[in-house]
């Protein structure tokens, strides 16, 4: 069943309304402002010089070449950056990173030189003539490989270090032991078991790739000794701080700027040295630097996100009742560990890994080591590892329901925990706050007739078709969070709002977090207008820009509807507060006498007695009895209590060739509960978009590398983006369990679709080939892969 | 590099430009004329980010030299809206949520603008076929062919 968005009547345009997007005008226009559209005067460019080869040693750099090219200003190597001990740099996990080759270089595309130059095509010019010599090592790309005992050494500056940022190292390429739950206990369970599967599960390593790449301008003002970046970043205050340690600049002379950004998707988290190297090149030059990626460097150098290999067991009854989960991971960081996860997670919060399922017990361990790839890491539209931790979980329900011949949903249901178990501490302890997922499972299967699919798989089958049936539920914790457990460089997790309304009425609103399209100017505005009763289109919101918006943490890990939103509800509601105070004076009643009624005050027992919210805000910047001070504003940094757990049911139908082995998406059913609906319209927008990035992750995308270390998929020619045909039709349903405490009883939904969408059309896949015994294949499910599976079973005979 | 003098028409108004015989003609367009609303995305030509309506078709100007245009008439995201009315496209792409970063959509509204002359009154499959040549990593395209389905019927109604 397609859900129509619905269509709420509001007078103030407020929480509920597919309201159209505000940010709209300018984009549809051609006047939106991204980082590669700004040219301050006197403005160069900046190119790296990369390492062709994935490990090796850097014997020598001749930059006197390019340096002669007309045009060209500077060329920085790790040298020119030593005095300034820029030439590593501190990553967000603990480890430091390479900026420029420092005697080595541990990927291919690594950074190498930075030119600057008059503009991109003499700075490409210029690449083209500094000449590098290397001399090759042994390379590494197989995680499975990095901790043999003859592995090379890929981190030569951590050689003989037995302690990471984690804790201990058992290997040179070894770089934490992450280990979370009973493992005795586990151990126990799974020896007297009635029953054990297990199964080794990839999750390949992918690319966020939004649509712009990443990209700065830095632009230091030698007068005032101020420096202003202009980035793409999804963090810009976290970005603010960074840049204030590295350089020595105090924070309060760093300006960091996000402009508009092109999708973000994780990729735009971190700090990279494209970053750096222009910082540095616009103090040394004193004239605005700009740097912008490639594609080819997008995909081969910033940001890659998941690379784990995983075995899940699970031990269970004969009923189909797991009994405990044990799962181990080998997660492959690339060389430099510059994942971005909250600093005390280094695995994220993979933690989640025991699902929407009461499992009473589970142990799960995660090594992460180095390869001869890329650093990243990121949360590429995740919460921090959740995608892994659901993928693994999902897939294994549908061994399970294999082994013993229990339909896969049903499954499912016997082991979901139930509504009246909310709030509910998974064995791995996490709180869930509010769930019902045997309702939100039995509207899905209502709605593809599931028995009516499984029927006709049946007969499909009987013909020889290939035919699967997805089934996958999840649960996410996002909305990081709670500064009892989460910060990042020691600063708690928190977002925050300043609201301050003018004097006729209208108001603006600043956010620690970015859009980064999922709309925010539209939403917030209409959390703020339910609240104060304000039309929300009178409401002005920005982010992005350090130097007006309050310190947040910015926006990745679905936390801008859990933290900003709930930051905006709450400033909101102070404001309110004070416009209470105000319209008592006003009314000359007592505040407690006064009820709130859409958009104004109203004495109680005087119905027709009130003061509008835009009268009050007049009267707000007037003279005011004693007591009472003038202005109409407030701010709030919000740390929240707890994660949201948001939760869905997603069943995919696949339609397999049995001669080519392509696969097609016949139909999606996504049902989402993501708490209270701000804009379903933008709901089941993000709902579309993120659906459509699992189509690509699940059947053709993988960041892939030959034995020497090449990148085999660094642009669009290799690494595959669904198209509008690829891309099937979306259904979208939801139902509402709002989290009890949030605000607004919102938990977020950006990430969802990417997260449940993979499983259920891995599934999908997998299950037409379930009545052939197989258990598991390993994604991405391209033609290819699945006309092997097909031609090993001799099913295209 | 020794400069060469092209003339386009860009959005109805005449350019007489100095550009390298190697200047990508997005380059031109974003740099040297400032109408950055056309992006690039891949540099292949398999994103359509850079997509302009060139002598009546749709181009991937990241592909195409500056000195080719020599004579060209071009229409940027910058030319559809006339004398401050939006084209039926973009009120389409806003109606039905047809965007979200907005980085894809310049070149994705270009390019529906051309699909709609070519053919008025498109199929679903037709639209997406005639869009398959420019990515949107947001939307999940869903949403676009419906802002394609309103420009068309808004279209056939005047």
């Amino acid at each position: 069943m397609a859900t129509p968005a619905e269509q709420v009547q509001d007078p103030v345009g407020g929480v509920g309304c597919s309201r159209k997007r505000k940010e709209d005008a300018r984009f549809i226009q051609g006047k939106g402002n991204y980082t590669d559209d700004l040219k301050l005067p006197g403005q160069v460019f900046g190119a790296f010089v990369r390492s062709p080869i994935a490990h090796g040693r850097v014997v020598s750099i001749n930059k006197e070449p390019a340096l002669a090219h007309p045009g060209v200003f500077a060329v920085l190597t790790a040298e020119d950056l030593k005095p300034l001990n820029l030439h590593w740099m501190p990553t967000l996990a603990g480890d430091t990173q390479m900026v420029l080759a420092d005697g080595k270089v541990c990927f291919q595309q690594q950074e190498v030189a930075f030119v600057i130059a008059e503009d991109r095509y003499v700075a490409a010019d210029a690449v083209e003539l500094v000449e590098v010599e290397y001399e090759e090592l042994p390379v590494i790309t197989d995680a499975r490989q990095a901790m043999s005992a003859d592995a090379p050494v890929i981190r030569e500056d951590l050689e003989g270090k037995t302690e990471g940022a984690h804790g201990e190292r058992v290997h040179h390429n070894h770089i934490f032991r992450w280990d979370v739950g009973d493992a005795a206990a586990t151990d126990k369970v799974f020896a007297s078991a009635p029953l054990t599967v297990s199964e080794d599960i990839s999750y390949q390593r992918v690319h966020p790739c939004p649509l712009e790449t990443c990209g700065c301008v830095s632009d230091f003002d030698k007068i005032k000794g101020e420096l202003t970046v202009y980035l793409t970043s999804q963090a810009p205050h976290v970005v603010r701080t960074v840049v204030s340690m590295l350089s020595g600049i105090p924070e309060s002379k760093v300006h960091v700027i996000a402009p508009d950004i092109g999708g973000g998707f994780g990729n735009k988290v971190g700090v990279y040295p494209g970053y750096v190297c222009a910082i540095v090149g616009s103090i040394v030059l004193g004239r605005p630097v700009k740097w912008i990626e490639t594609r080819v460097e997008n995909l081969a150098a910033t940001a890659f996100a998941r690379d784990y290999h995983m075995r899940g067991e699970l031990a269970a009854d004969e009923e189909g009742r797991v009994q405990a989960l044990r799962v181990h991971v080998l997660a492959d960081h690339g060389a430099f560990d510059a994942c971005a996860d909250p600093s005390k997670f280094p695995a994220g919060l993979f933690s989640i890994v025991t699902g929407s399922y009461d499992i009473p017990t589970a142990f799960a361990r995660v090594d992460g080591v180095y390869s001869n790839k890329a650093p990243g890491g990121v949360a590429y539209r995740c919460s921090f590892r959740v995608t892994e931790a659901s993928y693994l979980i999902e897939r294994m329900m549908d061994v399970l329901a294999q082994k013993l011949g229990i339909d896969p949903a049903e499954i499912r249901s016997r082991n979901f925990i139930r509504a009246e178990q909310f709030p509910y501490t998974s064995c791995l302890g996490w709180e869930y706050d509010s769930g019902d997922y045997h309702t939100a499972m039995q509207q899905a299967l209502e709605a593809v007739d599931y028995e009516g699919l499984r029927k006709e798989q049946a007969e499909k089958r009987a013909k020889g078709d290939l035919m699967g049936i997805g089934v996958a539920f999840f649960t996410e914790i996002v909305g990081a969070g709670p500064t009892k457990n989460c910060d990042i460089l020691g600063i708690g997790m928190v977002d925050s709002c300043e609201i301050r309304v003018h004097p006729t009425g209208s108001a603006i609103a600043r956010l620690g977090t970015k859009s980064q399209g999922q709309g925010h100017e539209t939403t917030y505005a209409q959390i703020i207008a339910t609240e104060l009763g304000i039309p929300s289109d009178d409401i002005q919101i920005e982010e992005g820009d350090t130097a007006t918006a309050p310190y947040g943490l910015g926006t990745y890990g679905s936390r801008s509807t859990p933290v900003g939103g709930a930051a905006a509800a709450r400033a909101a509601r102070k404001v309110k507060d004070k416009a209470r105070k105000i319209a008592a004076a006003m009314m000359e009643v007592s505040p407690a006498d006064l009820e709130w009624d859409v958009d104004r005050f109203v004495v109680k027992s005087l119905p027709d007695q009130s003061r509008t919210i835009k009268e009050i805000a007049l009267a707000a910047y007037q003279h005011l009895p004693e007591g009472l001070e003038q202005g109409l504003e407030a701010v709030e940094y919000y740390d929240p209590p707890n994660f949201t757990y948001p939760f869905g049911a997603y069943i995919c139908v696949v339609d397999i060739d049995r001669f080519t082995g392509e696969v097609k998406i016949r139909r999606f059913y996504a049902l989402d509960d993501c708490g209270t609906r701000i804009n379903p319209m933008i709901i089941e927008g993000q709902v579309h978009g993120g659906l459509t990035e699992s189509l690509g992750i699940a059947l053709g995308q993988e960041l892939a590398f030959d034995e020497d270390g090449n990148i085999l998929s660094a642009s669009f020619m290799d690494y595959f983006m669904p198209t509008a045909v690829e891309t099937p039709h979306w259904e979208t349903d939801f139902t509402v369990t709002p989290s009890p405490h949030h605000p607004i009883g919102a938990k977020g939904v950006g990430e969802s679709p990417n997260v449940g969408g993979v499983s259920a059309i891995s599934n999908a896949v997998i299950d037409a080939f379930a009545h052939q015994g197989v258990t598991h294949m390993q994604m991405p499910h391209t033609a290819y892969a699945v006309w092997k599976q097909i031609n090993a079973l001799g099913l295209n005979k | 590099m020794a400069k060469k003098l092209i003339s386009m028409t860009v959005n109805g108004q005449a350019h007489d430009v100095a550009v390298e015989p190697r200047e990508l003609l997005i380059h031109t367009l974003r740099e040297r004329l400032s109408l950055t609303g056309s992006h690039i995305g891949c540099e292949t030509s398999h994103c359509g980010a850079c997509t302009v309506d060139f002598n009546g078709e749709s181009v991937k100007s990241c592909t195409m030299l500056a000195v080719q245009a020599d004579g060209a008439e071009i229409l940027t995201v910058e030319g559809l809206a006339s004398d401050g009315t939006l084209h039926p496209v973009q009120e389409g792409f806003v109606e039905k949520h047809g965007l979200q970063c907005g980085f894809c959509t310049p070149g994705m509204m270009v390019r529906a603008y051309r699909l709609l002359q070519e053919n008025p009154n498109p199929s679903e499959e037709e639209i997406r076929v005639g869009l398959s040549g420019n990515l949107c990593r947001c939307t999940g395209y869903q949403n676009i062919v419906r802002a394609v389905q309103y420009a068309a019927d808004k279209m056939s109604a005047e």
